[in-house]
């Protein structure tokens, strides 16, 4: 049986590229670590506790931080009727429905895996687009939860949280100080500040590409889902013009939570180098939507 | 989805089950003797219409096909049925021309664009209700509407214990969701 349902391969190519290299840069820093002689346990455990605690409440830290508020299928009819219909077509088990109380028009999902996720819109969003837009945002929201993209970069950025304690329990503990008295270079607690540093901007840029690579397969699968690539598209273009417009006090309280945004939240004049963002540009992910609407008319 | 797909960040769009669909014929008996409740000759597909060309052409193709026997008509979710309405007895027939339906959307490549499938049952106290297919699950649940968008929630358990034997019932309650103003309900 045929199928219009091709998958990118370059998108994932370029995916395992940035996977592969996180990965490589974990094991040659862990190596540091030993061979510099530094007793890496106790770092590691407080880094792998701060993971399970990211990973087992990232649905309830999330929702917290937002003021998102779970509603029933009563409250919010029309809400759930969309979300329904999306886990019925994608065979997946429904998600919680939280509204949050805010202006800025966004959607986030969160939750580390199928069972334990939450889908949440602001008022912001459900106020500016159409009801066939809203649908494209969702089910962009409900890949993010199918892709299990919580525990993907929660997990990939295990390296950037252990790179970041080590450059603190350098500085605190022991900067300057040198273990041998006969050693005649610099002192170990220098030197491993200064890898941990180095690995914390690596693995920084590198999280950041793999979040920005996550984005555009979830545009994908969203766009797939709904076969509507072009309102998908439509949607983005509304939100990314009406951030532009809302006030910078709010967006710079969103910030911190760009990461399981439909849309970045950055306020204008201190947009990031590309490098730096968790999201795709608008024209890349315009571009992506387009070339799916493509393949489906395709006669 | 297996693990890789998860990692590699993409999904693989559901496939449909069509087949089962042909338990229904005697399922409505089952149903008729143990609740009253009698088919009301009325079938409809559900579908989500792709944007472009190919799926226009496609739908196109498939109401010439059925002739006027569909009609097809767009919900509030921006969904599509194809409303197929045949003698209230002949329950087989019905099932054969919504497979027809089906198996055309499939042929196409559109087999994931398949929402849900509905066949519509009757009594004399004005009751109703609609035996549901999810395609993607290859399961039946019953839907009661009642008025104010509540549902009777009683007799959709009641008539999953008559229809256990007959059909796969959706064993996950959360995925019985309200069909509200489908057509031919």
């Amino acid at each position: 049986m045929s199928t219009r349902f091709a998958s990118d391969r370059g998108l994932t190519v370029r995916m395992v590229m940035t996977m592969f290299l996180l990965g490589l840069l974990y094991v040659v820093f862990v190596g540091a670590l030993i061979a510099l002689g530094v007793r890496a346990l106790g770092v590691l455990l407080i880094a792998g506790g701060m993971l399970l605690v990211q990973y087992f409440l990232s649905d309830r830290i999330a929702l917290f931080a937002m003021g998102g508020r779970e509603v029933s299928p009563q409250e919010a009819p029309a809400l759930h009727g969309l979300i329904d219909r999306l886990c019925a077509m994608a065979d997946m088990p429904k998600p919680r429905v939280a509204i949050a109380d805010s202006d800025v028009p966004n959607a986030f999902a969160t939750g580390r895996d199928r069972q334990h996720s939450v889908v949440c819109v602001t008022t912001g969003i459900l106020r500016r687009l159409e009801p066939r837009e809203l649908e494209g945002v969702l089910a962009h929201e409900l890949s993010h939860v199918a892709h299990r993209d919580v525990a993907v970069m929660t997990i990939a950025s295990f390296l950037g949280i252990l790179a970041g304690l080590m450059t603190r329990f350098a500085l605190y503990s022991g900067l300057g100080r040198s273990r041998d008295s006969n050693q005649g270079g610099l002192p170990i607690g220098l030197i491993v500040m200064l890898v941990s540093i180095a690995v914390y901007a690596v693995s920084f840029l590198l999280t950041r590409a793999l979040s920005r690579y996550r984005e555009l397969a979830a545009d994908r699968a969203g766009a797939l889902l709904t076969q509507q690539p072009s309102v998908l598209a439509s949607a983005l273009v509304k939100v990314s013009g009406e951030m532009a417009r809302i006030p910078t006090r709010d967006l710079r309280e969103a910030e911190p939570f760009n990461a399981f945004y439909f849309a970045p939240a950055l306020a204008p004049g201190k947009a990031l180098a590309q490098l730096f963002s968790t999201h795709p540009p608008l024209e890349r992910r315009l571009e992506n939507l387009e070339k799916i609407s493509a393949q489906l008319g395709k006669g | 989805m297996g693990w890789l797909d998860v990692i590699l960040g993409r999904s693989k769009p559901v496939r449909p089950n069509l087949d089962a669909l042909f338990a229904l014929p005697s399922a409505a008996v089952t149903l008729q003797a143990a609740t009253g409740l009698a088919p009301t000759g009325v079938g409809s597909v559900s579908f989500r219409a792709a944007e472009g060309s190919a799926f226009a052409t496609l739908s196109a193709d498939v109401k010439a096909l059925l002739g006027d026997r569909v009609e097809e008509t767009r919900d509030e979710y921006g969904y599509s049925w194809l409303v197929v309405r045949r003698d209230p007895d002949a329950v087989g027939d019905l099932v054969t021309e919504l497979h027809a339906v089906n198996s055309s959307l499939e042929g196409a490549g559109f087999g994931p664009s398949l929402l849900c499938s509905l066949v519509s049952f009757a009594d004399p106290q004005q009751r109703r209700l609609a035996v549901v297919y999810l395609y993607k699950r290859g399961t039946f649940y019953p839907f009661v509407p009642l008025p104010g968008h509540t549902r009777d929630t009683a007799l959709e358990l009641q008539v999953r214990g008559v229809l256990a034997g007959e059909l796969r019932i959706e064993e996950d309650l959360g995925r019985w969701f309200p069909v509200w103003g489908a057509p031919g309900l």
